[in-house]
């Protein structure tokens, strides 16, 4: 009910974009350092394992292969939605769950103005959007994490690096990965407002209905990224 | 005169709770009724039907002349811009200043222009008798001047009624007595058919025209302020004592 109700709301005017701005800053901009800092040393650490790895069978000249197909089809879409869960997903239920169980929810409806309109379609708007553009960042400098180790540890030029990693992707490598995130936002956001809209019970009841959020949502995107990854390799 | 909001046997069950058990109440247009009761009566519960912020599980809900218990989310937008409510907590948005707060209602229901609104904002803060606070946040703000603020939003689009939820709880008696006043006077200055849900019996006698005591759900008594002070009704001579006790006291 809730997702036809933002649907609905969506395309009703006024279209609040004042309220997206705040939105698009609050969960996206806000969101750039931890997704920077997760995707760097995560592109890192890929290429220690995989150029490990690949060592063994003399193939440590395709670590921008491993490295940029593994971050971009997967660990770019599914670590960026996960941490984008725990900081965004608790952040909207902590604060429209704050504001029902303070009646200010109850006070937007008392006004003759709809909380859905208000509150919910700005966050899954704005997540919406930034989800999938703080993993082309992720996936960004994951790649670049993984040029600095091998460049430094295993001797590699950048130039050659960048070329596998050219070579490697494809535009389906993006789409899919990319393409996941629009499903991981509407999970998180949904998530996140429906668990904050029905808060209940003070200050317990919001952090109850906070870790709930961070919990269903990081496991639906695990989940559902098995089913979406099958899917998208249909295409 | 012609009632403005009517309640016909109204019933409403959470879980295994049944908070009203069927009230019947019809308010006059342009007069204070009070719902006296004690906690955990009904009385906030009742109020917030009036504009469907519950929906009973039987009965009727009538506001002036619209039977709305079953309207939906969009039905009830006249409604509630008809009908002003006051929370108990004030309820402000946190994440706005008291100016944007005051501002809500008319951003939302009007074409009013930014110094309309302006102008309007600082009117309807004089009459609270609030001044300079346009631009504090609501935690900037004391337990009073949060219900004055919340007041003010509450009548921006001049609403035929106005909902108050425990004014005075949590308020010392000089200011409680302040929101007392304005009541009075907003009631002179807008006309307006007025339901005050409180258990202080204080503000009951002060503000109210008529008195209504919920007991358990049911209402026990309706009648006007002189008869309620001389009722032979047990709970509510109970009440009543109890609570000029605690309010001298």
């Amino acid at each position: 009910m809730l997702t036809g109700d933002t649907i609905r709301f969506t395309f009703s005017r006024p279209f609040g974009i004042d309220l997206l701005m705040t939105q698009l800053y609050h969960l996206g901009v806000r969101s750039l350092s931890i997704t920077t800092i997760t995707a760097l040393f995560t592109g890192m650490v890929l290429a220690l394992q995989t150029a490990h790895t690949l060592g063994i069978y003399g193939a440590k000249l395709l670590i921008g292969d491993a490295v940029s197909i593994s971050i971009v089809r997967e660990l770019g879409p599914v670590l960026t939605s996960l941490l984008v869960a725990g900081r965004v997903g608790a952040g909207i239920t902590a604060e429209i769950g704050s504001m029902s169980v303070t009646e200010q929810v109850d006070a937007i409806r008392a006004l003759g103005a709809s909380p859905v309109k208000k509150l919910v379609v700005p966050k899954v708007l704005a997540t919406l959007i930034m989800l999938p553009l703080l993993t082309i960042l992720a996936d960004f400098v994951g790649i670049v994490g993984g040029m600095i180790i091998s460049v430094k540890d295993l001797g590699q030029t950048s130039a050659y690096y960048t070329q596998h990693v050219i070579t490697a992707l494809s535009f389906d490598d993006v789409f899919s990965g990319v393409g996941k995130t629009f499903f991981f936002a509407a999970f998180i956001a949904i998530i996140g407002c429906y668990n904050g809209l029905n808060a209940t019970g003070g200050a317990d009841g919001v952090g109850r209905a906070t870790t709930s959020t961070v919990v269903v949502a990081s496991i639906l995107i695990l989940i559902s990224n098995f089913f979406l990854t099958k899917l998208f390799l249909l295409f | 005169m012609e009632d403005f909001i009517v309640f016909k046997d109204l019933h409403k069950t959470f879980g295994p709770n049944q908070v009203l058990r069927g009230v019947d109440l019809a308010i006059r247009k342009g007069e204070t009724v009070v719902v006296l009761g004690g906690s955990g009566s009904g009385k906030s519960v009742l109020l917030r039907h009036t504009i469907g912020l519950h929906r009973p599980d039987a009965g009727e809900v009538w506001v002036d002349g619209t039977e709305i218990s079953g309207f939906d989310e969009d039905e009830l937008m006249p409604v509630r811009r008809k009908v002003g409510m006051l929370f108990q907590g004030g309820a402000l948005f946190d994440s706005m200043d008291v100016y944007d707060n005051v501002a809500f209602g008319l951003r939302e229901h009007t074409d009013m222009e930014e110094p309309e609104i302006a102008a309007r904002v600082k009117e309807l803060l004089d009459l609270v008798e609030l001044e300079n606070v346009d631009e504090l946040m609501p935690s900037d703000l004391s337990g009073g001047m949060r219900k004055r603020v919340a007041l003010a939003r509450a009548i921006a689009l001049a609403p035929a009624g106005i909902l108050y939820d425990e004014p005075t709880t949590g308020l010392d008696p000089i200011r409680a007595d302040a929101i007392n006043r304005l009541i009075i006077n907003l009631q002179r200055a807008l006309n307006a058919t007025s339901v005050v849900v409180t258990h202080d019996i204080q503000s009951a006698f002060m503000v109210g025209d008529r008195v209504a005591f919920l007991y358990e759900g049911k209402l026990e008594f309706v009648g006007s302020v002189d008869e309620a002070r001389r009722t032979k009704d047990p709970r509510l001579k109970e009440f009543l004592r109890l609570g000029s006790e605690a309010g001298r006291s």
